[in-house]
């Protein structure tokens, strides 16, 4: 993309875009290290997961200030005015994957205390794969101002909603046959609707990467 | 090349359209072949980097050109359907339905009084001193400058303020009842308050006159306008809704300028 004639307003957008980017890169962590603190039963994991997350709550407050101080300064327009809205809308958006990483390990660690009377479900490390895959994604996607990119991660909702409703009848069942089992899995049904949730997130993330690159929302399916 | 025109702007009720319209200084071509209809109900905007045409078009629409002996315009430019270049036009009774407003603020050297009335006056709009006063205070109320000068209407209005005599210049382009007010980079030599000012009296205009405005200030074509056109080396590239050009513009040219990436 060619330079601004004002060399100081690329450097606002690149440090802007770089500290997205980092944001994304955290919270893409964040999934991972969550599920393998609950796979693992690892407690000192969840712990750093939780304590993570400060870092992604510092990193949005450090983007709002950014995105302020753009707009108030060089009244961007057209794909750069998109570009900084999107940027603050997705620094939100990724705050909220962190916090839901932070939940998953913090369920985790219930989840550990009663471990010996449950195994959790193979399900939920596939599923959140997939949602980690799209946070990974959809920061590609915004990186390279890649507006089919972020089609395919709003695709790949489906999925991760398909398992949602798989893991949630099978806990259930799990439930009904196991009373013992109940405190955990229903920790795990939190743990599945939180990935869900991750997954919702990703989506909008993607929907806005779609508006600053082409100025056009993406077609809505399902509403 | 060919003018991109937003496919999204309804049919609006034009006061002018121009058509093909080339304009020439000498050998040198300055407007290459522009078409746009000028609403009767918004403000449109020019915008464009130095040099591209855009006070060139805005001068022929109530033919300023015509008093640059190079100058020669091509095309047609309609006021209410009727050619504005054909013979026989009367060019000073053309210029009180098209009205001008210049960069520098450019009262007459004489009293705020006069500087409304000789208009009125010289085309015949009033009859006897009551109507004429009541034209200069209805003109000056719209310029929203009536409270301000309404004690002092004998003063010379070159002892006004800069913003306050761009206002009087609107005032007395205001007072022969026009149709159409083009302002050619009307704040450039206010400052902030005076340019808000003026911004403010475009806001209230909008509506009673179709307004053409050329400006420097892409902010100032954002919050007046409603319709802009983007010129580049005597052509329009782009033309659509003020809100559309900013946020999503068509073309890549539009969108380097406006972000501060030409050239």
């Amino acid at each position: 993309m060619q330079e601004h004639t004002v060399k100081a307003f690329d450097e606002d957008i690149t440090r802007l875009r770089g500290l997205i980017a980092e944001m994304g890169g955290l919270a893409e962590v964040a999934v991972h290290e969550s599920m393998e603190a609950l796979v693992k039963g690892d407690d000192a994991l969840a712990d750093r997961v939780v304590k993570n997350d400060r870092k992604i709550d510092a990193l949005e407050t450090a983007i709002d200030k950014l995105a302020i101080r753009v707009i108030a300064l060089r009244a961007p327009m057209a794909d750069d005015l998109r570009e900084v809205i999107a940027a603050l809308k997705i620094a939100g958006v990724v705050e909220r994957i962190g916090d839901y990483s932070k939940a998953i390990a913090k369920a985790s660690k219930e989840i550990s205390r009663s471990r010996k009377q449950f195994e959790p479900l193979t399900l939920l490390p596939a599923m959140a794969e997939v949602a980690a895959e799209m946070v990974h994604d959809v920061l590609t996607a915004y990186a390279a101002r890649d507006a089919e990119l972020a089609l395919q991660v709003i695709a790949t909702d489906e999925k991760v909603d398909a398992f949602y409703n798989s893991i949630f009848r099978n806990l259930v069942s799990h439930m009904v046959e196991n009373p013992s089992t109940i405190s955990s899995a229903a920790q795990l049904l939190f743990v599945a609707r939180n990935l869900e949730r991750v997954g919702d997130h990703a989506t909008n993330v993607a929907e806005m990467v779609h508006y600053a690159a082409t100025g056009v929302y993406p077609p809505d399916d399902d509403g | 090349m060919v003018t991109v025109v937003h496919p999204n702007l309804e049919d609006t009720d034009a006061k002018m359209q121009a058509r093909d319209v080339s304009v020439y200084y000498g050998d040198k071509k300055a407007i290459d072949e522009v078409s746009i209809d000028i609403p009767t109900k918004y403000v449109t905007a020019f915008i464009g980097p130095s040099g591209c045409g855009k006070s060139t078009f805005l001068r022929t629409l109530n033919r300023m050109n015509d008093t640059i002996p190079s100058a020669r315009v091509e095309g047609l430019i309609e006021l209410d359907g009727a050619d504005i270049y054909r013979s026989g036009m009367d060019v000073v009774q053309l210029r009180a339905r098209v009205g001008m407003v210049f960069q520098k603020p450019n009262p007459f050297p004489k009293s705020i009084y006069e500087n409304i009335a000789y208009g009125p006056r010289i085309h015949g709009l009033a009859e006897g001193k009551d109507e004429l006063d009541a034209i200069v205070e209805k003109s000056l109320q719209r310029a929203g400058l009536w409270q301000e000068v309404k004690d002092r209407l004998q003063d010379s209005g070159t002892a006004l303020s800069g913003g306050q005599q761009q206002r009087l210049c609107i005032a007395r382009a205001i007072a022969v009842d026009p149709e159409v007010i083009l302002m050619d980079e009307p704040c450039s030599a206010l400052d902030p308050i005076a340019t808000a000012k003026i911004e403010e009296l475009i806001d209230e205009l909008n509506g009673s006159y179709a307004i053409v405005i050329v400006t420097h200030s892409m902010q100032q074509a954002a919050r007046v306008s409603q319709r802009t056109a983007f010129f580049h080396l005597g052509k329009m590239v782009e033309y659509g809704r003020t809100s559309d050009i900013f946020t999503t513009p068509l073309e890549k040219r539009t969108q380097d300028y406006i972000t501060g990436r030409y050239g």
